[in-house]
């Protein structure tokens, strides 16, 4: 199987997404933006599309809105149809963004006019930190066995907001409202509040995935944390005389690994 | 899909006529006013009476064949956020567009006419690739301002909603017939009379061409062509001129100095290669075989080896003037300049990740404190860490380490060292531009951005600097080198040129003046493409547009490169050849403007002269420096010695950096190991930054860097050997191997024709060679930046000079065999043990504890190099062997800053005992009655002698450690707690005990902006 991983200007997570992809046992083609404009029958030479993170043309007029724009222009139906075939979409960060922009995790209105967005974080600036998060969906084919994780958010743009009550029930009655920030433990209540959830996101919200499940988008990073010494406390576990894994805390296992195992699982 | 409708937005179009539309961008609510918010704060910052209220908006101006129905289409699909924003569409001048309440006053702030806009750039594409047949765009910000008095309104238009230097305010209503910038330019070939100039009159031309020219050199140019018979277009004098500034050819350090101090007379004929540079160099010969350095102060970045496929490279640059005027785009393009330097590098490296260390003014000082033209501290500050996380974080380059330093003399002259460091494939570290190549531009386009940047960073500050430099400031856009580099290394791997360097300073004019040395060019000018018409052609040659390389391509490569630019969307375009003349000529539309002999430009600079006389602070007894301070000078009290550490942990110098920290990406590219923030909660202060450059290895680099700009205040020689200890011992601290640490040095000074200024910083260059060689620690990559002094005329109209302390920056680059080596500073288990290594001194001079005690004189640090060397390959043992379960190094606030700071991070209390320290003497015939007042256990506590550390060891290792240890300073002063109390004691005597939420919240606090 293989994943195809979209770059355009200013996409700079890449390279370690595809790597993931292979840990998991993906084949990988990073290709530009450009190249798939020119050629889109290209598309049908993979199983899953990925659109990892980065500042695609600068995040200019909007996270992800150029990038967003341009799919949802020139390939938007070959996106739906590849979705519609069972295939799989995952957008990272930017790739969220792009996604949301592009209408293929919430529709759009009737007049061009989207419903939901991904808005400048609470503290008003860029923050990279790490986030503890919590699946709770059914339908997200990538989140599938997942309870918990732990990983890096790393963005400036990543507040989850709908346009309005409707639109937001409209999500959760197709089970959309896929991952959440929570505290870092789970018997601590901290839903809602700053630190756990890092962008004043509604209803905490990391991540939703599309009707189908298939399509599936999120702000922290999973390819950030795949091996041990990315974790933001490793030293602290290797340190602490705690000499086998299982007498780690439960944390240092919840890594991002299982996002793109999902992916690749799924075709087997 | 929308497709269609597009379609007939596009045909309705084509009948229409030109229009000037505003789509204005208003946030839905308060809550997403965050522009509105940068400015509250900058307000804040200003400390001003007036309650004032700011409103913003932002929007574009699109002039096109466009009419309303399409520019509404474009506004919901691409430019308004229909979640939280609010478009509103109409005509520019409007009135409905051009409203304002009757208590407030509204402003539009636009980017001056040529100033690079990136949005509005990106825009007018996206809609053009959609078909849409818009001509130009121009984005503007827009406030809405209630409360301010006229005073106030005038600082806040001047200083705060808009920079004089890059951008215009208008009041309503906005007025505009075109967005056109384009102006016509009429060629004509300018000579400079500089034959028959007498002396006044060479001084003349210098000045007013803005050549940073002194008369020798003037003289020395006439000369050349007074042999040639005629006299020079103004384009070969600016090129000259670039060339022998200041910041392309190092003319003062590089050049003759006669030099006397406490180590003797010297004469230097070039002073950096006889001290840094030699000592390296001599490194190389003793290694031998082993040598590890591959390419050092030759090309853009210095070179060493990594593992058997990728060497690593490392270069830190300063922007400090740019910064100074205009704080976010300095450090912007200061950012994006050293990743230039990384890309232009051997064949081009990939940039892996960056460093960035700043010297500020206290951000608290209050307005009235300010110099007339200076822009207020914390707006510096805010502006220079907005500038390099949006640069950084574009990229994809982790930003992993930094420090930032305050000192009240950097008020006018605020300090940015921005560095990155770079992985290059082992066959692909050198490059060779052949004669026939042909010269080609990659980027950016070229327009009037920066002129005269090398020549301006080469002169003083002064008040009027605000006004007359803004054409040197530069707009970085930091998606087009993204794209410059993602096309740049893959042609390098194709092998489809044979030299790359950067557009830096100088812009083309230096960096095809460097390629073509030993070899030739022609360059036809009107071929570089450009931003907008009506650039000279001295203009096109020396303008310091960012984002551009310069590629050196064998003819037969052209189409395949061409081709892969092209499908990336990036712009290369033939600007000539090189040649085997010897000569650059310059050529616009087919006519020469410019012909000049290579080997006159790179070696006929008359070299400098300078003296240069030091004298050290002379040794003052250690004490009160008023009778206010002298009451509590030496005061043992519980509670005097816990007022002190709060104090200390809230010094700026000291305090954390979260706030800037977390605004920076440290973990793109997926090799972070250690980072900048670690701990139980990812709060504590790492010593410094591990990664893995490559994936699929665990070899890592450990990034540190060091300075103490304070001990340069009694002696540069010991300040340097500090700032290089402290880098060092930075990267030993996390793991590295202390035989594999490669370093930079960045010399920040002022008025070097000083002849004291110049002598303060010979001294700390001797010092760097003698510690380099006692380590063997090769200096592989410098920079200088001189004259950093703020001139300005006080109220009584006197001119006043601020000096910035002399400042040197020392980066390391140090390696580990494996990720998993590595270790951190945050306490991690309770019973373990905690050891003190190295030897403590009364060296308080200097110190933070003086700061905050208020006492003065003393014996600075000095760093004993043998006994620190030991210390740094003991300290490396215990870690590979994997007995040290924390290790944080001793720096500014000594032992007892450092002991708080582990155990706050860990969230785990410590119990100590400093009767455990030994204090040994200092130079017996120098300084120890100095000494002799200061109570001991002020000594251990507070001291900053260099190279120690504090070492947590689990009780097993402890017996293993110590026996490492025989011969060095080791003591085992205490024990990790299970509980959240710092218990400092000596003996029997209770000194402080405090918890370490108190002490971490005091440091958390001053900069929790």
């Amino acid at each position: 199987m293989k994943t195809l991983i979209l770059r355009g200007p200013g996409t700079n997570c890449d390279q370690e997404t595809a790597y993931a992809f292979q840990l998991a046992g993906s084949q990988t083609e990073i290709l530009h933006l450009n190249q798939l404009l020119a050629a889109p029958e290209r598309l049908r030479d993979f199983q899953v599309m990925c659109l990892p993170g980065g500042f695609s043309f600068g995040d200019d007029l909007g996270a992800g809105r150029v990038f967003g724009y341009k799919l949802e222009q020139q390939l938007g139906e070959m996106l739906q149809q590849f979705r519609d075939d069972g295939k799989l979409i995952l957008g990272i960060c930017n790739g969220f963004q792009i996604l949301l922009s592009c209408g293929l995790l919430v529709s759009p209105r009737q007049d061009g006019v989207r419903r939901a967005t991904l808005a400048t974080n609470d503290c008003g600036h860029f923050l990279n930190r790490w986030v503890y998060l919590e699946a709770s969906t059914s339908k997200c084919v990538f989140l599938r066995g997942i309870h918990r994780m732990v990983m890096p958010m790393a963005h400036a743009e990543g507040k989850f907001m709908t346009d309005g009550p409707e639109t937001t029930a409209e999500l959760e009655s197709h089970d959309q409202l896929a991952l959440r920030y929570v505290a870092p433990l789970p018997d601590e209540p901290s839903l809602g509040d700053w630190p756990a959830n890092p962008n004043g996101a509604m209803l905490d919200l990391a991540g939703i995935s599309d009707p189908s499940g298939r399509v599936f988008g999120l702000m922290p990073h999973p390819e950030r944390h795949i091996t041990k010494t990315q974790h933001f406390q490793w030293t602290r576990l290797a340190a602490s005389g705690r000499t086998k894994e299982n007498e780690w805390p439960a944390h240092w296992s919840q890594n991002g690994q299982g996002v793109f195992r999902n992916a690749v699982e799924y075709f087997r | 899909m929308s497709v269609g409708l597009a379609r007939d937005q596009r045909e309705s179009a084509i009948h229409s006529q030109v229009h000037l539309w505003q789509v204005e961008i208003c946030p839905r609510d308060a809550a997403h006013d965050h522009l509105a918010a940068v400015i509250s704060s900058a307000v804040a910052d200003l400390r001003l009476n007036d309650q004032v209220h700011v409103r913003a908006a932002h929007g574009y101006l699109v002039e096109g064949e466009v009419d309303l129905p399409a520019v509404e289409w474009i506004a919901k699909r691409l430019l308004v956020d229909g979640v939280t924003e609010v478009g509103q569409i109409g005509r520019v001048g409007e009135t409905a567009l051009n409203q304002q309440d009757s208590d407030q006053v509204c402003r539009y702030v636009l980017f001056k006419p040529g100033v690079t806009d990136a949005i509005a750039l990106t825009a007018l594409h996206t809609m053009q690739a959609s078909g849409f047949a818009v001509r130009a765009v121009r984005t503007y910000r827009k406030y809405w301002i209630s409360g301010a008095s006229a005073e106030t309104l005038t600082l806040l238009e001047r200083k705060v909603i808009a920079n004089a230097s890059i951008e215009e305010v208008v009041a309503l209503p906005l007025q505009l017939e075109s967005l056109a910038t384009d102006v016509r330019y009429d060629f004509e070939l300018l000579r400079v009379p500089l034959l028959d100039a007498d002396e006044t009159q060479l001084m003349a031309i210098s000045r007013q061409g803005g050549l940073s020219l002194n008369l020798l050199e003037m003289q020395t140019i006439q000369n050349h062509f007074r042999s040639l018979d005629r006299n020079p277009t103004d384009i070969e004098l600016e090129t000259i001129a670039q060339t022998w500034s200041e910041h392309c050819s190092h003319k003062t350090l590089a050049g003759r100095i006669e030099y006397e101090g406490p180590d003797g007379r010297r004469t230097f004929q070039n002073m950096l290669k006889e001290t840094i540079f030699k000592a390296t160099t001599q490194l190389r010969q003793q290694w031998g075989d082993k040598d590890w350095c591959v390419s050092v102060f030759k090309d853009n970045a210095g070179v060493v080896k990594f593992d058997d496929q990728f060497h690593v490279c490392f270069k830190v640059e300063t922007h400090n003037r740019p910064s100074a005027l205009e704080p976010y785009g300095g450090a912007n393009t200061g950012v994006g300049g050293v990743i230039r330097d990384t890309l232009g590098t051997g064949l081009g490296a990939k940039p892996i990740c960056s460093t960035d260390v700043f010297c500020f003014a206290p951000p608290d000082m209050s307005p009235e404190e300010l110099p007339e033209g200076v822009l207020h501290p914390a707006r510096i500050m805010r502006g220079v860490v907005a500038g390099v996380r949006d640069y950084g974080n574009r990229m994809g380059i982790p930003t992993v380490n930094g420090a930032i330093y305050f000192d009240r003399r950097y008020v006018g002259n605020p300090l940015v060292f921005c560095g990155n460091v770079g992985l290059i494939p082992v066959d692909k570290s050198f490059k060779q531009p052949q004669s026939g190549d042909l010269i080609v531009a990659l980027g950016g386009r070229t327009g009037r951005d920066g002129i005269h940047g090398a020549t301006f960073s080469s002169v003083e500050l002064t008040d009027k600097s605000e006004k007359l430099s803004g054409g040197a400031v530069q707009i970085g856009n930091a998606i087009i080198e993204k794209m410059v580099q993602d096309v740049l290394l893959q042609a390098r791997d194709r092998e489809l040129y044979s030299a790359v360097t950067d557009c830096g300073a100088g812009g083309f004019s230096s960096a095809v003046g460097e390629m073509a040395e030993g070899l030739g060019a022609v360059v036809d000018l009107e071929l570089a493409p450009l931003k907008y018409q009506g650039l000279s052609y001295t203009e096109i040659w020396i303008s310091e547009a960012q984002e551009r390389m310069v590629l050196s391509v064998p003819p037969e490569n052209w189409t395949a490169l061409q081709a892969l630019c092209h499908s990336e969307s990036v712009e290369a375009t033939v600007l000539g050849h090189f040649t085997d003349d010897r000569k650059l000529q310059l050529r616009y539309h087919g006519q020469t403007v410019g012909h000049l002999d290579l080997k006159f430009m790179h070696d006929g600079r008359p070299p400098v002269v300078r003296q240069a006389k030091y004298t050290p602070t002379s040794a003052q007894p250690y004490g009160p420096s008023n009778v206010a301070t002298a009451a509590h000078a030496w005061n043992l009290s519980r509670a005097s010695i816990e007022d002190t550490l709060l104090r200390l942990l809230g010094e700026l110098n000291i305090a954390s950096k979260q706030w800037v920290i977390q605004q920076y990406d440290h973990e793109v590219q997926g090799g972070s190991v250690v980072k900048p923030l670690v701990g139980a909660a990812g709060d504590g202060p790492s010593d410094a930054a591990a990664l893995r450059p490559r994936l699929d290895s665990a070899r890592t680099i450990i990034v540190g860097n060091g300075m103490a700009p304070r001990f340069s205040d009694f002696d540069t020689y010991h300040a340097a050997t500090s700032a290089m200890d402290e880098a060092v011992r930075n990267c030993v601290a996390t793991g590295a191997i202390p035989s594999r640490i490669a370093v930079l040095d960045n010399f920040s000074w002022g008025y070097t024709d000083r002849p004291e200024t110049l002598g303060a910083l010979v001294r700390a260059a001797i010092a760097c060679h003698d510690l380099a060689l006692a380590w063997q620690v090769p200096f592989i990559s410098g920079k200088d930046s001189l004259n950093n002094e703020f001139s300005y005329h006080d109220a009584h109209g006197q001119r006043q000079t601020i000096r910035i302390p002399h400042t040197l920056l020392i980066s390391a680059l140090g390696q580990a065999d494996t990720d998993t080596e590595c270790v951190s500073m945050d306490l991690k288990r309770p019973g373990n043990r905690l050891l003190q290594i190295g030897a403590t001194y009364c060296e308080l001079a200097g110190s933070h504890f003086s700061l905050v005690r208020g006492l003065e004189g003393g014996q600075v640090p000095e760093v004993r190099p043998q006994s620190a060397w030991a210390l740094f390959e003991t300290v490396h043992r215990c870690i590979k062997a994997g007995w040290i379960s924390a290790c944080h190094d001793l720096s500014e606030g000594g032992l007892a800053v450092a002991i708080s700071e582990m155990a706050f991070a860990g969230r785990l209390g410590a119990t100590i005992d400093l009767s455990q320290i030994e204090i040994f003497s200092t130079n017996p015939n120098a300084a120890e009655s100095r000494c002799d007042t200061v109570p001991a256990d002020l000594v251990r506590l507070f001291s900053e002698s260099n190279s120690r550390f504090v070492i947590e060891v689990p009780p097993a290792f402890v017996d293993n450690v110590r026996r490492e240890f025989a011969t060095l300073p080791i003591s085992d002063i205490g024990v990790v707690t299970d509980n959240s109390l710092l218990v400092i004691r000596s003996g029997e005597q209770a000194v402080a005990e405090m918890d370490i939420d108190t002490l971490r919240e005091r440091w958390q606090k001053p900069l929790a902006w």
